[in-house]
């Protein structure tokens, strides 16, 4: 039947620009500049440096994806509570800003956070102590949190949105409280948004190297950053693959989850 | 005679090696209203889909006005499909869902608002033209559907449940509707439904089905009357079969008695299948009937009352308008002309046949 | 009480999400180079930025990149829809797992899996490249957003419109579009967002000579950006704004369901 070619174009498509160049990295990753088989690039991960960035990164990418869970649970709950126009906030809020590049919004941070930004000016007239974490691990976590927080927020708001209200009701008929109502029938109906929401959180969180970049100044390294160095600085691109491979068995772990719990596929919807 | 319309010879389909039509062999006349009837599953959809040219069978031919039209694709075939849930065109107004067909035809704007007034007034909808499918009730959505199929001048309307989703009250309406509909078109209705009162109110010809097989094709009267296996008699209203003997010609001995009937050419003492309709069950005083059994549950229907009877080892299933209360002694007694004498299944096919829902 | 908590809350977060924003709308008016301090009011870089060069050419690369990878991947994500939903169960669940890989992957690595390929297949690094990517991470967006809607469709609309006569791309034109136009549409405008607002992987794939606005930012960071690019963005999220507020004012012909 033609409605089978016409999957043709795609599935080519998925194998030249997705499937190809992701066994290229596990080639590089897994191989030398003379191009025999190692495992030196991948067990470079072990070394002092590596290590370092690799916890780090792990550790920042960790309590960024805790406080946007945090933040983001209440917002989904009073979101899918609103009865009218939650479209078009979900889009202000969250879709519009990308209209303004992300790099220039994140730095903004910076201008925020200064010594003597603006944040500090309202503390100190507010007689609260001044916020130093500008250049800080503080600083890369809050860049984080502001840019994957809609990540976390909308998948989290459509698992919400689709919990039946009866459902909701049969449990207060059945003598359910609110916090029990809650922790028994909302919060588990609401588990795979949460799930994706944290894939879609940790994933660019763990593997960025723009925000500590930006906010990070240069002292702090993530893998994200040791990563782009092997590629754009010292052209070491087997380590740089083999550092990636390493970076892909955590993403896999993540992935792996939610696909236990998403069993759709499509938690990642929009 | 009427000429013969559509010819399905030796059809068969299978999905994923799940044989769904076996061989089937079907004729229908010019201007008959046919019926495909059986319980889920039986290949009575496919049969349909296969005449609309949604699906191609693996083997047969489809033979439509002396034409084979096996091959020809669905939007090419001189027939139209009335669809289970309607299928409208949710986008388009009432006038551009009936108009659709015709538009495709590039038939000019005159014909086309003429046919369209003519069609909402055949299904008693004037005025429905700006109107979306969305704001309709079921019932009308289902008369729009009609319309749009009807505008197109088939020869051959294929109705796939079409009545599945309304509710009770307005499914009586709708056949009324569609058999005067059918009566002013003069086209040839070929209807799917697994449901036996539908079938038997509107039909000229019902085609029994069950897994993949024709169990029986005739006119309601003989599918209710004659039922010739017992799948039949099963799902075409109530009935008690009984496992008997053929005694001999117009003699038949179930749970231990004998019973005249009008049944001939079983041959000597053959195991037999006999069905007995509960409304011709008759409850008389014990020593009148040719079995005796006590009255074990009995309900008010309405416009009667239903017994079980518990009779020679059997649980009879009795229709009656006098009223036997519980434990009352009785005996039983049937016509002969009431008694249906059927062939015990003997081949593997026709144990399928046994199989219901 | 409760109400008033939500309100709060909500406004919390909206001041979190646009204090950033706000800061490089006043930072445009600033007529101080330095985002420290504050050098009095002006609009010369709004009268600058069109003079300068660089800046007008990486917004160029950037819509044109957007605008044409946003296309492509509409239409073939569109028409990957149908495909797959007329797939068997378990070719749709590897597809649609395939499908996922650039949204669950790290950006860093889809973009230098993306320069490896490229590389190693001999193309140049530059506008193409970048188009190439941006159409792959931008296909499944499409997808994401189509799908369910096709899902949602009654499969019978399809064959009903056959039956009338229709051919397969009339049937599709006329019947199956209309339905699933908003899910088009939204997966556009996603698509369209992504890659304007995409720095990583286009920084992988860009090669020298060719610059998007992120990138320009991206190498002016060290340096100091140029005021022009506040005033840019200023420019972009205003016009958006009003686009945005202008669509949601348009009354609706039909309500929605």
């Amino acid at each position: 039947m033609n409605k089978k070619m016409l999957s043709l174009p795609y599935l080519f498509w998925c194998a030249v620009f997705i499937i190809i160049p992701l066994c290229m990295v596990v080639y590089y990753g897994l191989t030398d500049k003379t191009g025999a088989f190692t495992l030196a690039n991948i067990a470079a991960i072990a070394t002092a440096e590596h290590a370092k960035a690799l916890w780090f990164s792990l550790l920042l990418s960790f309590a960024g994806t805790v406080i946007c869970l945090l933040l983001a649970y209440p917002l989904a709950m009073i979101l899918s509570g609103m009865k009218v126009s939650q479209h078009s906030f979900i889009v202000l809020i969250f879709i519009l800003p990308m209209w303004m590049n992300f790099l220039l919004r994140t730095m903004a941070w910076e201008t925020l956070l200064e010594k003597n930004g603006i944040i500090n000016t309202i503390l100190h007239f507010l007689h609260l102590p001044a916020l130093n974490i500008i250049n800080t691990p503080s600083a890369i976590i809050l860049g984080m949190v502001y840019n994957f927080l809609p990540f976390m927020v909308l998948p989290i708001y459509n698992a919400l949105t689709k919990i039946d209200n009866n459902v909701v009701n049969a449990a207060r008929d059945l003598g359910a409280g609110s916090f029990q109502t809650f922790s028994r029938i909302i919060f588990p109906l609401s588990l795979p948004g949460v799930i994706s929401g944290i894939t879609m959180v940790f994933v660019p969180a763990l593997t960025t190297f723009v925000i500590s970049t930006l906010l990070g100044g240069s002292k702090i390294l993530l893998i994200g950053n040791v990563i782009e160095q092997e590629f754009t600085q010292t052209g070491n691109w087997h380590l740089g693959s083999g550092l990636s491979i390493v970076l892909m068995i955590f993403i896999l772990i993540n992935m792996v989850l939610s696909a236990v719990f998403d069993k759709d596929g499509e938690g990642a919807t929009l | 005679m009427k000429d013969v319309l559509v010819n399905l010879e030796h059809i068969s389909k299978s999905y994923d090696s799940h044989m769904v039509l076996d061989d089937l062999n079907l004729y229908i006349r010019e201007n008959e209203f046919l019926t495909l009837l059986g319980p889920s599953g039986c290949g009575k959809t496919t049969t349909l889909r296969i005449l609309g040219g949604f699906e191609q069978p693996d083997t047969g031919k489809v033979i439509f006005d002396g034409a084979d039209i096996t091959c020809l694709p669905a939007n090419k075939r001189p027939l139209n499909t009335v669809f289970q849930k309607y299928a409208l065109f949710t986008h388009m107004n009432i006038a551009e869902n009936i108009a659709f067909g015709l538009k495709i035809k590039n038939k000019t704007k005159d014909y086309i608002n003429d046919k369209i007034k003519y069609a909402l007034k055949l299904v008693n909808l004037d005025g429905y033209e700006k109107r979306m499918p969305d704001s309709l009730s079921g019932g009308q959505q289902q008369r729009i559907a009609i319309a749009r199929a009807i505008v197109n001048e088939p020869r051959l309307l294929l109705l796939d449940e079409p009545l599945g989703a309304l509710d009770l009250k307005l499914r009586q309406d709708m056949q009324y509707e569609l058999i005067r509909l059918k009566n002013e078109l003069g086209i040839t209705f070929i209807y799917v439904t697994h449901d036996q009162e539908e079938a038997l109110t509107m039909s000229d010809t019902i085609v029994v089905m069950n897994q993949g097989y024709i169990q029986q094709i005739g006119s309601p009267e003989r599918i209710y009357n004659e039922p010739e296996n017992a799948f039949v008699a099963d799902f075409i209203g109530d009935s008690n079969i009984i496992g008997g003997i053929m005694v001999k010609d117009r003699l038949v001995e179930i749970l231990g008695a004998r019973f005249s009937c009008v049944d001939e050419g079983f041959g000597q003492n053959k195991p037999v299948d006999v069905v007995i309709r509960p409304e011709d069950v008759e409850l008389v005083k014990p020593e009148e009937g040719a079995i005796q059994g006590v009255v074990s549950h009995i309900i008010f229907k309405g416009v009667h009352y239903e017994m079980e009877v518990q009779a020679g080892g059997f649980e009879w299933l009795v229709h009656s308008t006098r009223m036997f209360p519980v434990g009352t002694p009785v005996g039983i007694l049937v016509e002969p002309f009431n008694i249906q004498i059927m062939n015990k299944p003997e081949s593997e096919d026709e144990e399928a046949v046994k199989t219901d829902e | 009480m409760k109400n008033a908590a939500r309100r709060i809350y909500i406004a919390l977060i909206f001041i979190f999400m646009y204090a950033p924003i706000a800061t490089l709308g006043v930072l445009s008016f600033n007529a101080s180079k330095s985002r420290a301090k504050w050098g009095g009011f002006t609009v010369k870089w709004y009268v600058s930025l069109f003079e300068n060069e660089e800046i007008m050419r990486a917004l160029w690369n950037t819509l044109s990149i957007a605008l044409i990878s946003s296309l492509v991947a509409t239409v073939v994500g569109t028409i990957s829809c149908i495909a797959i939903q007329s797939m068997k169960k378990k070719g749709r669940a590897i597809v649609m797992g395939v499908t996922n890989i650039p949204m669950l992957n790290a950006d860093i690595v889809t973009g230098i899996s993306l320069m490896l390929l490229f590389i190693v297949l001999g193309i140049r690094l530059g506008f193409f490249t970048i188009l190439l990517s941006h159409i792959t991470f931008n296909i499944p967006y499409v997808i994401l957003s189509v799908m369910p809607r096709m899902k949602q469709l009654n499969p019978s609309v399809y064959e009903a419109a056959l039956d009338l006569g229709a051919s397969h791309v009339q049937a599709f034109f006329k019947v199956i579009f209309p339905d699933i136009l908003p899910g088009v549409l939204s997966g556009f405008l996603m698509a369209f967002t992504m890659s304007l607002d995409d720095f990583i992987i286009t920084y992988f794939t860009k090669g020298p000579g060719i610059d998007t606005l992120s990138t320009k930012i991206y190498t002016e960071v060290r340096k100091g950006i140029k005021p022009e690019m506040y005033a840019l963005s200023t420019i972009i999220f205003v016009v958006v704004l009003v686009l945005l507020f202008l669509v949601n004012r348009t009354p609706k012909d039909k309500p929605a369901k």
